[in-house]
């Protein structure tokens, strides 16, 4: 397995998952972006060799390269991409709705934080 | 019986394309999309009689050998559970129909369309024999629900599905990871496969497998502490689309997790899923007892119930699996039930706030009493379906000597108790309080659109006593699929 493969999926993955936790959507949806290529460049990884293309009838099983990984990556590039359109839409609904792109805290969160304001303000 | 698994699988999509085409035309797309259900449903309880008398059915696509090819696989443990999924869909869609009048109710546009795309991943996910195909099913389980749960646009289900998707996002990234890891480790996709390959690596890596893939799994089934997103996420939903959510998505999540990590043997996380197990039921059916709006509440008892399946699937005995087997054959339509009397409620009162709503029983006694029987049902009461569900689980429990789970899972039993009391109590007893202004404008209690809707659920709520009445064949089923599970038959069945 080559060292720059995994050089490359370490870093993508780290600064894919820095840019997730934040709290812009447009962020997340530049981290989702580089997570989604790590991740190609793991099934690569994965795939053991490089060889030459791997077409039927001009290469030997024993030269090409491993057809499988290379179809899976094809497939979750394709859902990744239509993923990303449907982040983007989100994130242009958000900004419609509230004139940002924010993930906002969930309701249980914000009734936890108001019920301990209020028992502190009640018991000074 | 190529041609039935053809039907399972193809049909849903092809009339999804055809619906979606059709969707200005209400009355051809919600013909089309009920008749199509109602043919899945029917090839899936055919499937499920045949497989139980013939046994495992195994479908190689395009005749490659399983081993390059994608399999279908339908054993006893997928029929039992795609029949009762698709029949759960079938009664969600009819009285969606019915709801459609009220501010409450779903987008009919879309959603007949997106269900039915719902559906085919949700038989691809259960009936595939490959991880790759299950990752894909699960993308289309996902992606659909993604539509459903924010297609009215409104600030709240904007906001919680920003967080619903991208966890869920974050999954699926993981879920593809660990097929990277899978693949490098034993060199193929295909289930069976694995099933023989996995035991046989060290075990460091083998149970790093089984531990990433927990994750993967437990993050779609909402299990501790993987869960925070799903009582969130689903009560913004219109009702209808929360019974769906609230029947199949975790449930598939969980579904996977008994199917992966029972046939690549991963006994050695028994501990492990136990702890997640009883952390899971605790804090759910605890979370329930602090919230005050009824599909708040169910949400959170989701969460609580994930804990029983995977207690059974922890103990890794016959008798535990078939518990959580028996368990999910049960959870799937009472939970969904529950959700649509849930439905109910909120189109006679014009909200589901416990602290809106008071003396619902003599305004509607028939709501109070749909209410009753699948939450009782729910909290483990005999004679109902989940009292059946849980004692296997107990005794599976008590057989393997796991006492603190037996324990804490009949806590847990009183506490869910307690909060359907807690619903009825201030739902359906005391004072008779008017109904909200605005609600009264719209037209969904007038004539049979309340009457079909009682009459769906009425009929759902019957199916939930038939599964009780015949628990003794139904546990014997869940017996054969669990030991089908754990004596590796499977993939001697699949690469024969």
């Amino acid at each position: 397995m080559s060292f720059v493969l995994v050089l490359t999926t370490a870093s993508l993955t780290s600064v894919g998952i820095y840019l997730i936790t934040s709290r812009s959507l447009s962020r997340i949806i530049l981290g989702f972006s580089l997570l989604s290529h790590a991740v190609v460049i793991g099934l690569l990884a994965a795939a053991g060799p490089a060889g030459q293309a791997p077409l039927a009838d001009e290469t030997s099983a024993a030269s090409s390269a491993n057809p499988l990984p290379q179809a899976l990556s094809l497939t979750a590039i394709v859902i990744s991409f239509g993923l990303t359109l449907f982040l983007l839409a989100l994130a242009r609904r958000q900004q419609a709705v509230t004139g940002d792109d924010l993930v906002e805290d969930d309701l249980e969160d914000r009734r936890i934080r108001q019920s301990s304001s209020d028992y502190r303000s009640e018991h000074p | 019986m190529s041609e039935l698994l053809g039907i399972l699988i193809l049909g849903p999509f092809v009339s999804a394309a055809l619906a979606l085409g059709l969707r200005r035309y209400s009355i051809m797309r919600d013909a089309l999309t009920v008749s199509s259900l109602l043919v899945v449903t029917v090839s899936s309880a055919f499937l499920f009689y045949f497989v139980n008398r013939d046994g495992t059915y195994v479908v190689t696509i395009g005749d490659w050998h399983p081993e390059l090819g994608i399999v279908l696989v339908a054993d006893l443990f997928a029929a039992m559970i795609l029949f009762i999924a698709l029949a759960t869909i079938l009664i969600v869609e009819l009285y969606s129909l019915f709801q459609r009048a009220s501010v409450w109710g779903a987008n009919p546009f879309l959603v007949g369309p997106v269900l039915l795309v719902l559906t085919a991943g949700v038989t691809l996910a259960i009936l595939t024999g490959d991880l790759f195909t299950l990752f894909v099913s699960f993308e289309l389980i996902l992606v659909s629900s993604y539509v459903l749960l924010t297609h009215q646009g409104r600030p709240p289900q904007i906001r919680s599905g920003m967080t619903y998707v991208v966890m869920n996002l974050f999954a699926s990234t993981l879920f593809l990871l660990g097929l990277a890891f899978v693949y490098a480790a034993t060199g193929t996709m295909n289930m069976a496969l694995l099933a023989e390959r996995i035991p046989e690596l060290q075990d460091e890596v083998a149970w790093g497998i089984g531990l990433w893939f927990l994750v993967v799994f437990g993050t779609k089934a909402a299990i501790f502490p993987l869960f925070s997103w799903l009582p969130d996420s689903y009560p913004t939903a219109p009702t209808t689309i929360t019974a769906v959510f609230a029947g199949l998505l975790t449930k598939i999540g969980v579904y996977c997790i008994i199917r992966f990590h029972t046939i690549t043997e991963m006994n050695d996380l028994g501990p492990i899923i136990l702890v997640a197990a009883g952390l899971t039921m605790m804090l759910g059916v605890v979370g329930a007892l602090a919230q005050n709006d009824v599909k708040r509440i169910l949400s959170f008892h989701i969460i609580s119930q994930i804990g029983y399946m995977l207690m059974g699937l922890g103990l890794f005995s016959v008798a535990g699996v078939a518990g959580a087997i028996l368990f999910l054959f049960h959870h799937m339509p009472t939970k969904t039930v529950l959700f649509l009397v849930g439905g109910l409620i909120e189109s006679s009162s014009g909200t589901s706030s416990l602290d809106r709503i008071s003396g619902l029983a003599s305004r509607r006694p028939v709501i109070a009493a749909l209410f009753a029987v699948p939450a009782l049902s729910l909290a483990g009461l005999p004679p109902f379906s989940g009292f059946v569900a849980k004692l296997s689980l107990v005794d599976a429990g008590i057989q393997s000597v796991s006492v603190p789970i037996v324990v804490v899972a009949l806590f847990v039993s009183i506490l869910t108790l307690l909060s359907m009391a807690k619903i009825w109590l201030e739902v359906f007893w005391g004072d008779r309080k008017d109904i909200g202004e605005p609600y009264k404008q719209t037209s969904d209690l007038i004539g049979w659109r309340y009457k079909a809707m009682v009459l769906t659920t009425g009929v759902a709520v019957a199916g939930t006593l038939v599964i009780a009445a015949s628990a003794g064949s139904l546990w014997e089923m869940s017996v054969r699929s669990a030991s089908e599970l754990m004596n590796s038959s499977y993939s001697s069945q699949v690469l024969k």
